[in-house]
């Protein structure tokens, strides 16, 4: 059997006895990254040599007794909005094609420090503007389940490519559910931590407020461990927790005494799919034979949760990708064929003796400026820095921005409050599987429904994932979604670990590979 | 037509004298290189995180107790979005709703009563980074430049923390804007947040202005416009009055008021002697504010707040204040002084007190003391006659062992030998003439002019000056004054 | 209040974006979808809440005054679709 068949955990152990090299390990990996991937196209790029010398110099430094990190030799995956010093990051758009970043981002950094082997860039919704990796500039990713299907997003490849078995770790970004939601479709654990658990530098910023890094991994225990990796206080991000860094995977196998599981009454309304309604309630009698007290809480202000994301979001984007033209960085409209134009529109008008006309004619920096988004710009992140500037703009502002930072403290209330009652809130990830690839090309809020079970964490800042919980008759993967009250990875891993643990690994393998 | 009254509020942006900008760790050096002081963050590079400076943060609480202000108990940052190249991010880091100053006001006065002494209060002032520069590059037309050539941009500058003060619009002439500077500038020096150099940008001076005209149909308001690009005070005082003479005259030629147009920004150009309307942007008012999300706000509790403004004492205000009420130094003295800076103040007071005599402190280092620095741009730091030695000089004329007219000689000398007093009345041959050598001489010459003794006893004092006249023969370091005082008390006695 | 197509074009130009006839058209419906339904927000009762403008409302976060070395200048340069050796190049700057 290949390594790649195994868990993290597992594969960490064949490196740590020396059945294996971490050389091994990578060639393993790539070899079928590139016998799989063509079909899936999880990975942006994979840096081939650069993971197999990385290997290979961490396999000589082993035989040397030197002291290795904690993720020695593994190959872990990470979405193309993280900062790395020489690498390419193009958030999967056409402005930053040819950005080279010249810093690594504190998590990129915290991989390296353990050892790990990035092994390549993971494609993703520009810019993490979307939920089904199809915002892409370069290329769909496919769900590993289903190729005509959508693996979610915006962290698609980051699901998709440890669904795969491409990488048994990878490292997404979570905005509004975009950890979670892909992991939950492509059947894979996925963690969006505590809002300020872990350093947003070198995270190219989508919603500065919302955003936040965490692990995707087969199982708990990859999720927990690459968690603990990446998590502790960095004085680059003002937005940092004073902290150290978790310590989940330790404690992860010791299960939760007198667990209460909180169960949301207005998760199960009109929309969710029967049978994802059906794997969730059936988790939830899979805790109560465990032991778990079950308790009805309720969100009363989570139908807005929704409605408020998309102001907040949209307004922090549109001036978090203002930075984007052409200047300093980033694509640059033709500068010779907007001087054509220019001169040729001025000309028009005075052609036809409209003095007025001509004198409108934009200057060329703004039209630089105008054009040179507008071609590096795919649709959605359009909308969104429109929606954004609409919201923030003379006359709006205290009825959508400022309004949805009111209802934003409502929504966290209201999990204090259930927080007092359980100890975990268990529900559906998504409200249905993946959905077929061109779902939603005419229905952007169609897509932003897709979010209603996600975004409230993020609103709060609260940690939850999502974890495997069986499939549809037709083989599409179902997330549990749960969430922990602030700074409660630990118990919201422990609690995932003991349903895994009952329901049995979810080992089953995509058809694809 | 004569019946009119100008306008004018200011903004000063005020570069505080931290080592590193605002928001990441580059310097803030003027004068580098271009684009060799910068860092992700300052470039707005794609992930970057700006992380405060608690160094500017406490230099604007020190600057707005100064200022008499209200120092917020929080105060947050909110992103203020417009697109130019020397603005990397797209955005300023900006305060809008809660500035860290509120109110507040500066008391200005002139020495030679052009105006009556008045508070010009403030609205406000808030930290905000500075952008980069645009440099017109000489070079021969880019692509898009029309053969107009390219403008090349400079980020070294960008990110430097700005204070940037608001007046509310107080001042009513081109003398009054200048004071206000003036005074602003001498306050910003003393409390050493900020070097004020015009010239590199460290204070930038934009000024609102309009006129308030009396009709025969009551009082009416010009539309305001907001004059750029003044490099001195010089240029704020010329703009403002040419500012004044224009809006007269397009008010005479169009009768347009406040509100028939909106606020225009000019530029003043120095060479031409004029304002030259700028090109406006459309939306250029529509910065949609909003809360920046990577940075936390900044708490100031009531404790700080105080021990900031403990520590705040030797302001140019209570300077003046306290040099006319305990030393008796004229309005205008003490203004020259504290115009000097700290230092100079700090010389006088320690001259004043051994002297044991403010007004001749205040003559000396008002006049000898600051012509000297001033011939050879020199400081009072390294000026070569300390304090004690000048009220030597100072207590020795009191005393009669220097004869007045020679004092200025002494005093020369001191500052060409670098020496005290004692060396330089050696060098200069002044004996000290004790009170007995006096009284002898006195005598003896009274002794000797019966005649002069007896005019004396009549009533005439003139006489005593032929006495002098042969005394200062006899011993030329004879204090005039002393010796007529020590004849008529003698001619009385005998 | 509906969006209009005149809202969207001066949000475009706010934006720093073009749009085509056939872009604005469509880009006018689906905000106005958006905004229709983001309105439900005015439902929400807000009465004496405070707004929450960060997930975890801390305060004070400082550095030191203290200069570190940044990007070489061919570093910070190297991204830049035209420049010097000195700086950034744009087409000239008005009015500046
Ligand atoms: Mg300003
Ligand atoms: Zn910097």
């Amino acid at each position: 059997m290949s390594p790649t068949e195994l868990t993290a955990a597992r594969q960490l152990e064949l490196l740590a006895s020396g059945d294996s090299s971490a050389e091994e390990l990578v060639s393993n990996h790539l070899a079928l990254i590139d016998s799989v991937d063509g079909s899936v196209g999880a990975f942006l790029r994979v840096d081939h040599q650069g993971a197999l010398a990385h290997a290979r110099a961490i396999d000589g430094r082993r035989a040397r007794g030197e002291r290795l990190g904690a993720l020695a030799g593994l190959p872990v995956a990470v979405k193309d909005i993280l900062c790395q010093t020489g690498e390419r990051v193009t958030c999967a758009s056409r402005m930053l094609e040819g950005f080279t970043s010249p810093y690594d981002a504190t998590v990129v950094a915290k991989l390296r420090a353990a050892d790990a082997v990035l092994i390549g860039r993971t494609n993703m919704d520009e810019f993490a503007m979307g939920g089904s990796t199809e915002n892409s500039a370069f290329q769909p990713t496919r769900n590993p389940w289903d190729l005509e299907r959508s693996p979610g997003g915006s962290s698609g490849g980051a699901a998709a490519c440890v669904a795969a078995r491409m990488a048994p770790l990878s490292i997404g970004t979570d905005t509004g559910g975009s950890i979670r939601q892909p992991a939950g479709l492509c059947g894979v654990v996925g963690l969006k931590p505590t809002y300020g658990r872990v350093s947003r530098f070198g995270l190219v910023a989508f919603a500065s407020s919302l955003d936040q890094v965490g692990p995707l991994a087969r199982t708990t225990e990859g999720a927990a461990m690459l968690l603990d990796a990446i998590t502790g206080h960095d004085p680059f991000d003002s937005t940092s927790l004073a902290l150290p860094p978790t310590a989940a995977a330790a404690n992860l196998a010791k299960p939760l005494e007198n667990l209460r599981i909180g169960v949301v009454a207005e998760h199960y309304a009109e929309g969710l799919d029967a049978e994802v309604e059906a794997a969730v309630r059936a988790a939830i009698r899979q805790y109560q034979s465990l032991g778990a007290e079950v308790v009805d809480v309720s969100l009363p202000n989570s139908k807005y949760a929704v409605a408020t994301y998309y102001v907040i979001a949209p307004c922090e984007a549109s001036s978090n990708l203002a930075r984007y033209d052409g200047i300093h960085y980033g694509r640059r409209a033709d500068e010779s064929a907007i001087a054509a134009a220019l001169a040729a529109e001025r000309k028009a008008a005075l052609d036809a003796g409209d003095q007025a006309a001509a004198d409108a004619v934009e200057p060329a920096l703004v039209r630089l400026y105008r054009q040179s988004r507008s071609e590096a710009f795919g649709p959605e992140v359009k909308r969104r820095i429109m929606l954004g500037a609409y919201a923030l703009s003379a006359g709006y502002y205290d009825a959508y921005y400022l309004k949805a930072l009111k209802v934003r403290r409502l929504i966290r209330q209201d999990f204090d409050a259930a927080f007092q009652k359980c100890d975990l809130i268990v529900g559906p990830t998504t409200a249905g599987p993946a959905s077929k690839l061109g779902s939603f090309d005419d229905d952007p809020l169609g897509m932003y429904l897709l979010d209603l079970y996600t975004v409230s964490a993020n609103l709060a800042g609260l940690p939850a994932m999502s974890l495997p919980c069986g499939k549809t008759k037709s083989g599409l993967p179902i997330g549990l979604h749960l969430i922990a009250p602030p700074l409660e990875e630990e118990r919201l891993l422990r609690g995932a670990r003991m349903y895994e643990a009952a329901a049995g690994q979810f080992v089953e393998k995509p058809a694809c590979c | 037509m004569s019946d009119y009254t100008t306008i004018i509020g200011l903004e000063v942006h005020v570069q505080l004298a931290t080592a590193s900008k605002l928001f990441c760790p580059c310097s803030t050096a003027y004068g580098a290189e271009p684009n060799t002081q910068t860092c992700p963050v300052c470039i707005g590079m794609p992930g970057s995180l700006p992380v405060m400076n608690g160094e500017a943060v406490r230099l604007a609480v020190r600057t707005g107790l100064a200022l008499n202000c209200t120092i917020a108990n929080e105060t947050k940052w909110d992103r203020k979005q417009y697109y130019y190249p020397d603005l990397p991010k797209g955005y300023q880091i900006s305060q809008y709703d809660q500035p860290i100053c509120e109110g507040g006001y500066v008391e200005i006065f002139d020495a030679k009563n052009r105006f009556e002494p008045k508070r010009v209060r403030l609205t406000r002032a808030h930290l905000e980074e500075d952008a980069g520069k645009s440099v017109h590059d000489d070079a021969p037309g880019g692509p898009a430049g029309g053969g107009r050539g390219d403008s090349m941009i400079d980020l070294n500058r960008t990110g430097t923390p700005l204070l940037e003060i608001v007046s509310e619009p107080d001042l009513r002439s081109s003398a009054e804007a200048k004071a206000y500077l003036s005074e602003l500038k001498l306050l910003l020096t003393y409390l050493g947040v900020s070097d004020c150099n015009m010239q590199e940008g460290s204070l930038r001076v934009d000024a609102n202005v309009n006129l308030h005209l009396g009709t025969p149909d009551g009082r009416v308001a010009t539309p305001i416009v907001e004059i750029k690009n003044m490099n001195s005070f010089r240029a704020v005082e010329r703009a403002i009055d040419y500012e004044a003479g224009r809006q007269q005259r397009v008010w005479r030629e169009t009768g347009r008021k406040l509100g028939d147009a909106p606020k225009q920004t000019r530029g003043w150009d120095d060479a031409a002697g004029k304002t030259i309307a700028q090109r406006e942007k459309e939306e250029s008012s529509d910065y949609r504010y909003f809360p920046d999300p990577d940075l936390t706000p900044v708490r100031l509790p009531a404790e700080e707040v105080e021990a900031a403004r403990a520590e705040l004492d030797r302001l140019p205000a209570t300077l003046r204040a306290e040099l006319r009420a305990e030393h008796g130094l004229s309005q205008y003295d003490a203004d020259v002084l504290v115009n000097q800076g700290l230092p100079v103040v700090d010389y006088f007071f320690a001259t004043a007190a051994s002297a044991g005599d403010g007004k001749a402190a205040a003559n000396w280092v008002t006049q000898d003391v600051l012509r000297v620095l001033k011939q050879s741009e020199e400081s009072i730091e390294s000026f070569n006659v300390p304090a004690a030695e000048l009220a030597g000089l100072i207590k020795k004329l009191a005393a009669g062992e220097i004869p007045k007219p020679r004092g200025r000689e002494v005093f020369d000398s001191m500052v060409e030998r670098g020496g005290g007093v004692h060396a330089a009345m050696d060098e200069l041959g002044i004996a000290e003439i004790d009170e007995s050598e006096l009284v002898g001489l006195a005598k003896e010459l009274l002794a000797a002019n019966p005649k002069i003794v007896a005019d004396l006893r009549a009533g005439k004092q003139q006489a005593a000056g032929a006495l002098i006249g042969q005394a200062k023969k006899k011993n030329p370091n004879i204090d005039p004054a002393r010796f007529r005082q020590l004849c008529l008390e003698l001619a009385a006695d005998a | 209040m509906p969006l209009t197509r005149q809202d969207v074009e001066k949000v475009a130009l706010l934006a720093r974006l073009t749009l085509t006839d056939a872009e604005a058209e469509a880009m006018t419906s689906q905000l106005a979808g958006i905004v229709d339904y983001v309105d439900q927000l005015a439902q929400a009762d807000v009465e004496g809440v405070e707004p929450m403008a960060q997930a975890v409302e801390s305060a004070n976060v400082f550095q030191q005054d203290e200069v570190r070395a940044g990007l070489p200048r061919e570093f910070a340069l190297r991204n830049a679709p035209r420049h010097s050796d000195a700086g950034y190049l744009v087409p000239a700057v008005l009015g500046d």
